[in-house]
């Protein structure tokens, strides 16, 4: 009896196994490929001399023309072949091309100086292998017979061609050029600085501003939801809108910001403050370089993202039991103390989650500093240089080397935030 | 010490609202009515700190009838301070200036009055002189924080209904020219229909955000009820390689996906974006309704087995229709990030017919379209996440915090 209930508990696990599987299971496989495979792609890129051009295979342009066309009138015709490799790094192997010649031509000539046969009215040349941006041509001559007529066109069927090129991509060519360019360039350290000052201080900042947001949303007050809505606009908005409004907002020549301190004279010359590096400053005769247009995209890192930590933040401070403030009220705990001794260490968990995923996502930013300065004026951050290697550059290995070093980084951050968030479950 | 005296909470509150709205009033005077209007601190510092004094020791005496005297009072000490002249600009319009004084008065006499209630004149216990410590901050604080989040906004709408001689003739004066007619104001984004085939932008960007919302939630909504409610091995290790995967970035993905997309010709095609796309939301909203639905009671699917439903039909006909605010908030969460999407559409996108909202603006971004123009452009691409977002908001920030998201 016992044994049959077991048994029929495990039939049913095992069809809710099937179910859960096939439930689950195309879903994973659609984002597996999307995602893993191109991850995988991307080393095996890392690791292959290969530019952008590279990505179209080297083919073989074959072109076909007749000279002096055959009449009632004239009796012979030329008709010429021309190839070409249209790679110029790579050769083609084992070419050839065929070519139908109409039943009314005949074919008295052939001048090559590859293996050209005709075989049942049917042109057949072995070319073999073509050295890059080789060319050459084969001509023929042809008369026509008795049965020929007008329609005997010999270019009515266009030449087969067939060959073997190697695909770059595919091919089993493997160098460390890549990594030994990008770890060798000099500049390649400045913008690993670049993008760790670019993460913290953008994390930072947004989790401080969106930890005092928070603390003001909490207080009740007239119109507090319409508010919250509000402050989550930056955060919500497509990016490019946001970016553009803020390189007009801070346009040298033309900008809001630059006018109104021109015009109220704290400054004399306008900045320009997304494509100058550094502006000199000083403090108690101290002068020093200050980074402007890092410290510019960080402000929009900042603006752009307080509202989330905000979000998490205030969801967090409102689970929060209300009768311990009532009690710390009563007790005579003045508002610093109830937030220095209740509210933080409530609030300790989720900040320290949400630094590590800001962490993350800040340093894989790509969109907000390439549409604020094109990773110019020493913004430069790993992730635009990703697109500086494979696109400006157009060396698509290298761009991959840079994206295979941040996704190390990344696979660094990733365990510790899985070890914290185990801890406080999100 | 002399912070915790009531009379120098007064005088500080005071004036730091002087200052506060001095400098907000005065820049939004300049940009509303475009006069060159000069920001002097001093008369709203020294005004309002007065303000402060008087009402502090007053303040047994005021009744709400008395608010209006103490406006004009701030009113007349700001023009005596300054005598007679606040905004020593060059076109004067004594009209405005007045108006622009009266509302500073009302903004900096409202701040003092809210900040400074129940505060006495003398010593005050630690826990009265924090509250309006906090109190002055979270005044201060609130309405910069307001200001900072619109104020972009603001500029990218206002340029938009500029023209381009305006714009260069006086770069602060963002106010609306009705002389030439309502119709002129909208000339730009008129010119972005007619010239810069917007049309065909906002229905690609619709055509793809709208497909990538039916994909996702398709292929997530049954994974994320198996994630929830179902038994089988190795749940952890799919619920945990989703939260991975969603951390995994797009740059990273950028040069195989065009390496390959090259070779198959799916590159400049919108076909080839609906299949990136979905493949970078699913995680977000497989762990979004993952979380929902792990929230319903399990007795409904008890009680629904019993009743002899297949577990396939209690996905359809019982998760589903419990669950649609989620999946509402889910799709619309999807659909904002489809919207917004732009570096797939920058790299994979060069046929102008193809270009979604994102990629076409960024084509405006060249010397020689004007700069009301794109603009404009942000207007539009804007318009319909702000329309979701307004309407849907509550939805939308139940479903953010449940599961994180991504930024």
């Amino acid at each position: 009896m016992e044994k049959n209930v077991k048994r029929k508990e495990s039939i049913l696990s095992i069809r809710e196994k099937k179910l859960a599987y096939s439930l689950i299971l195309p879903t994973m496989i659609l984002v597996l490929s999307i995602v893993i495979i191109p991850l995988l792609a991307n080393f095996w890129i890392s690791f292959k001399p290969i530019s952008l051009g590279d990505l179209r295979p080297p083919k073989l342009i074959l072109k076909e023309s007749v000279r002096s066309k055959l009449s009632p009138t004239n009796d012979f015709a030329k008709i010429q072949y021309r190839y070409r490799n249209s790679s110029s790094k790579y050769e083609l192997n084992e070419v050839a091309f065929s070519d139908l010649i109409p039943k009314g031509i005949i074919v008295t000539k052939i001048k090559s100086q590859h293996d050209c046969k005709i075989k049942k009215n049917k042109l057949v040349c072995k070319l073999g292998k073509i050295k890059p941006k080789a060319f050459g041509k084969i001509i023929l001559t042809i008369t026509k017979n008795e049965s020929w007529n007008d329609n005997d066109n010999p270019k009515y069927q266009k030449p087969i061609a067939k060959y073997k090129s190697i695909n770059i991509l595919t091919s089993l060519e493997f160098t460390f050029e890549n990594f030994k360019k990008i770890f060798s360039a000099s500049e390649f350290w400045d913008v690993l600085k670049v993008s760790i000052y670019y993460t913290f201080f953008g994390t930072v900042g947004a989790l401080l501003i969106g930890l005092f947001t928070a603390q003001i949303v909490n207080k009740s007050f007239k119109g507090r939801s319409f508010i919250r809505g509000l402050l989550l606009f930056p955060y919500v908005s497509p990016v490019i809108a946001v970016a553009f409004s803020w390189v007009i907002l801070f346009d040298p020549y033309s900008g809001i910001v630059n006018s109104l301190f021109i015009q109220m004279e704290v400054i004399e010359k306008p900045i320009n403050f997304f494509g100058q590096k550094y502006t000199a400053v000083s403090i108690f005769g101290y002068e020093f370089n200050f980074p402007l247009a890092l410290t510019m995209v960080i402000m929009f890192e900042i603006w752009r993202y307080f509202p989330l930590s905000f979000l998490f933040i205030l969801a967090r401070i409102q689970s929060i039991p209300q009768d311990i403030y009532e009690a710390a009220e009563i007790d005579g705990a003045t508002p610093l103390q109830q937030f220095y001794y209740l509210s933080i260490p409530f609030l300790i968990g989720i900040i320290a989650v949400l630094f590590l995923l800001r962490f993350i996502w800040t340093f894989n930013k790509f969109d907000d500093i390439f549409l604020l300065t094109g990773g110019n004026a020493g913004t430069r951050t790993l992730t635009v240089n990703v697109y500086e290697q494979a696109f400006a550059i157009s060396n698509l290995g290298a761009g991959a080397a840079v994206a295979v070093v941040i996704f190390i980084f990344l696979l660094v951050f990733s365990v510790i935030f899985i070890k914290f968030s185990k801890k406080e479950a999100i | 010490m002399f912070w915790n005296y009531g009379i120098f909470c007064a005088i500080l509150s005071g004036s730091s609202w002087g200052i506060f709205w001095q400098i907000i009033l005065t820049i939004l005077g300049i940009l509303t009515t475009g006069l060159q209007l000069s920001l002097d601190i001093a008369p709203s510092l020294f005004s309002g700190a007065l303000i402060g004094f008087i009402y502090i020791i007053y303040q047994k005496y005021i009744q709400l009838k008395q608010h209006i005297i103490f406006v004009i009072i701030t009113t007349l000490l700001i023009y005596g301070v300054t005598l007679g002249d606040p905004y020593y600009g060059e076109n004067e319009n004594i009209f405005i200036e007045l108006i622009l004084v009266l509302v500073t008065s009302i903004f900096i006499w409202i701040s003092v009055y809210l900040t400074l209630k129940n505060i006495s004149i003398g010593k005050l216990s630690r826990y009265q002189s924090e509250k309006f410590y906090i109190r002055l901050l979270w005044g201060l604080g609130l309405i910069t924080l307001i200001l900072i989040t619109l104020i972009p906004f603001y500029i990218m709408v206002m340029t938009s209904l500029k023209n381009q001689q305006s714009l260069i003739l006086n770069p602060l004066d963002l106010s609306l020219d009705f002389s030439n007619g309502f119709s002129n104001l909208f000339i730009s984004y008129i010119e972005l229909f007619k010239n810069y085939n917007f049309h065909i932008f906002l229905a690609n960007s619709f055509f793809v955000s709208i497909v990538t919302v039916f994909i996702t939630l398709l292929f997530s909504i049954p994974g994320a009820y198996a994630l929830a409610r179902l038994r089988f091995p190795r749940k952890e290790w799919f619920s945990s390689s989703v939260i991975l995967i969603y951390l995994i970035p797009s740059i990273v993905l950028v040069i195989p996906l065009y390496a390959v997309f090259s070779q198959l010709g799916l590159r400049n095609s919108l076909f080839g974006l609906i299949i990136v796309y979905p493949a970078t939301t699913i995680p977000v909203a497989l762990y979004m309704l993952r979380g929902y639905f792990s929230t319903l009671s399990s007795e409904i699917d008890d009680a629904a087995i019993m009743d002899g439903l297949s577990r396939l039909q209690i996905v359809f006909k019982i998760a589903m229709p419990l669950s649609k605010p989620a999946i509402v908030s889910v799709a619309l969460y999807v659909f904002m990030i489809a919207w917004n999407e732009f570096l797939f559409a920058f790299m994979f996108l060069d046929d102008p017919n193809l270009f979604t909202l994102s990629r076409g603006i960024i084509s405006l971004n060249s010397s020689e379209v004007p700069q009301q123009h794109l603009m404009a452009g942000a207007v539009i691409a804007t318009i319909p996440i702000m329309f979701i977002f307004i309407y849907l908001e509550r939805f939308l920030i139940s479903g953010l915090t449940s599961g994180s998201v991504k930024g």
